[in-house]
């Protein structure tokens, strides 16, 4: 970091390098998040190829007849569940549609919640007040149970359940995490808000008669990009392990005839501890975490990169 | 002071009514309690249906059967449970009584080590040290408790018994079955795994607070100063520093505490530890109206207990800011 700063120190004297190349550069002395980076560029990789990577079907066993809970093996590397489903082939698959999930209802929470968070920091007032009391009351409530209820809340509703879907499809969990999402991003996306409203250039751009809208959408969003991005990455973990809690306790989606998801497997490892079946318990919880790690050190690193006021020893 | 804490107190109450009449229609449309009644009891009576209606203040109109329910919870005259008619409060009391030791032991054991942890991280940024705890920090995050749960009971319980003969710690309840009376020794044994559990992830959001609110204080003008006046680097960092750094971190602390109070759901669920998240869970899953609603009732009350405690010690602690 001490080398990053001191190479800026000199690049600024050549004013050549634009805050874009700064955040760059800094993101990429973060090793960590460079080789969480490669991981999940990797996984990525491994997921979209499935049908070439994946070395059996979904729910297609791996001898036949079927033969139950093989340890590790050349001819299944992670072993098999109880029904004799390769387990190394059903990750991937699992682990394709938790990314989805992850990453669209990421999308859409990020989305809303910089909207609205922007907006609420913006105009202040009773619109301000009204969305924080319930993102206030949303957030203090321990999160499984608020999880928990507005689902069957959701799933009670009669005239959403075209939208929805069915209360344990995998579109249903998108839309129940992105009600959630938007929350904490907006919370975010405010608090930077309330910062840059009292900077000058958008009081200059109040100034020349620059409307709200305008504003918003030239000033403030794109000012609070690194925020943003962050809450992005964090949203996308929130998604990821929400879809395995829930998936844990017996809630979670049933990912459709052959399929499954990463859920449904670490839940499996429940079943799997008393047992000692360690692989099944193992692999996906491993998988889980550095997923998740790996997210996380990329969101580490986005913050460092995007925050200008950044002095921080390390 | 005092007149900005009676006025959150005053405060606080519509803020009680109002969330607990959300929940109140929550629970309504998601669990459909009177459905959830029948279901669990065969052979009713109509006559047993319309009285749980009228206790449980289910009347189709929602305003009107929370002020019902209101009444009957104010009087103390709290419906039995749908299953098994149990009395409700010595339940909840027990799952009280349960969780806030593990939430107590958990945090007392997070908060302490977590401090350390990020104190010896601060005190050279960047250095080996601080690295490999910081790293540490953010796997212990990435962790779901439900995972370090599931390795740590294949370590310590199923795999110590099959390498070692017996297992290192059991891995549900608080008491083996059928114990009765107290026994300090095995308790302890028994809240080992869930405790440990749940400090892992207080010990890691702990020392990344303590560390970046210590990089904060550190950079101030009165730590240069304190510095300037020869005062011993100890002494500067433990009296100057930490003072100013918990500050910040006394607050979290103390809405963190009232979360807990909602139970640990997770640790507990695995561990079959029969606190305030297990009764949630099972009262949801068999849609016990009579057990949710006081339990919901608890919850916003320590939510709104120690976030008011957080506001008042965080004025306390640090003259500069002021109420009102």
């Amino acid at each position: 970091m001490r080398g990053l700063i001191l190479g800026f120190a000199l690049n600024s004297h050549s004013q050549r390098i634009t805050p874009r190349q700064m955040a760059l550069s800094r993101f990429f002395s973060h090793k960590a998040a460079v080789i969480s980076c490669l991981i999940l560029l990797i996984l990525t990789l491994f997921v979209i190829l499935a049908p070439f990577t994946a070395r059996y079907g979904v729910n297609q066993s791996v001898q036949l007849p079927p033969n139950s809970f093989l340890t590790p093996r050349a001819n299944a590397w992670l072993g098999t569940d109880d029904i004799g489903r390769d387990l190394y082939s059903r990750l991937i698959y699992g682990v394709r549609v938790s990314l989805m999930i992850g990453l669209v209802s990421a999308i859409v929470s990020v989305t809303i919640g910089a909207l609205v968070g922007a907006v609420a920091g913006f105009r202040g007032g009773r619109f301000d007040d009204i969305v924080m009391r319930i993102t206030d009351l949303f957030l203090a409530f321990p999160f499984l149970v608020t999880l928990l209820i507005v689902r069957n809340v959701l799933g009670a509703i009669s005239w959403i359940k075209p939208l929805t879907g069915e209360m344990n499809s995998v579109r249903f969990i998108i839309i129940l995490f992105s009600i959630f999402g938007w929350m904490s991003v907006a919370r975010i996306v405010r608090g930077q808000v309330l910062s840059l409203k009292e900077r000058e250039f958008i009081e200059a751009a109040r100034a020349v008669g620059a409307s709200r809208r305008f504003i918003i959408r030239q000033h403030l969003i794109p000012n609070s990009i690194g925020p943003i991005m962050v809450s992005l990455t964090f949203s996308v973990v929130g998604a990821i392990t929400g879809e395995s809690t829930l998936a844990f306790f017996g809630y979670g989606p049933q990912a459709g005839e052959g399929a499954t998801s990463l859920g449904i497997l670490v839940g499996a490892a429940k079943g799997a501890v008393q047992t000692g079946y360690w692989w099944l318990a193992v692999f996906p919880c491993l998988t889980l975490v550095v997923i998740s790690l790996s997210i996380n050190f990329i969101g580490d690193a986005l913050r460092d990169a995007t925050d200008t006021q950044l002095d921080r020893g390390a | 002071m005092f007149r900005f804490i009676l006025r959150r107190v005053a405060w606080s109450i519509p803020t009680l009514l109002i969330v607990t009449f959300l929940v109140y229609v929550a629970l309504r449309v998601g669990t459909d309690p009177v459905e959830s009644y029948k279901r669990s009891n065969a052979r009713l009576t109509p006559e047993k249906i319309r009285q749980y209606i009228d206790s449980n203040g289910l009347d189709p109109n929602y305003v009107l059967g929370y002020f019902r329910w209101l009444k009957n919870f104010l009087t103390g005259d709290w419906p039995r449970s749908i299953k098994g008619s149990r009395e409700v409060w010595p339940a909840l009391k027990d799952a009280m009584a349960n969780t806030l030791r593990l939430g107590i032991a958990a945090t007392v054991v997070g908060v302490i080590f977590g401090l350390i942890l990020g104190l010896v991280a601060v005190l050279r940024p960047g250095g080996r040290r601080d690295v490999l705890i910081n790293s540490g920090a953010f796997l212990g995050i990435s962790i779901p408790p439900y995972i370090s749960a599931v390795l740590l009971q294949l370590l310590f319980a199923v795999y110590w018994q099959r390498w070692f003969g017996t297992s290192l710690f059991p891995t549900s309840g608080v008491y083996p079955a059928g114990h009765t009376g107290f026994d300090l020794f095995l308790m302890l044994k028994y809240m080992a795994l869930p405790t440990i559990v749940v400090a892992i992830q207080i010990v890691a959001t702990y020392s990344r607070y303590l560390r970046s609110s210590m990089l904060d204080v550190l950079n101030s003008d009165y730590m240069r100063t304190a510095r300037s006046k020869g005062i011993s680097e100890r002494r500067i960092l433990i009296n100057h520093g930490m003072r100013n750094a918990l500050i910040p971190i006394v607050t979290v602390a103390a809405i963190d505490f009232g979360a807990i109070v909602g139970g640990l759901i997770i640790t507990e669920n695995i561990f079959s530890y029969p606190g305030m998240g297990l009764y949630f869970l099972k009262s949801f899953g068999d849609g016990d109206f009579p057990l949710l609603m006081p339990w919901m009732v608890i919850i916003v009350l320590s939510i709104l207990i120690f976030n008011l405690i957080a506001d008042i010690s965080y004025a306390w602690l640090d003259p500069r800011i002021r109420l009102e």
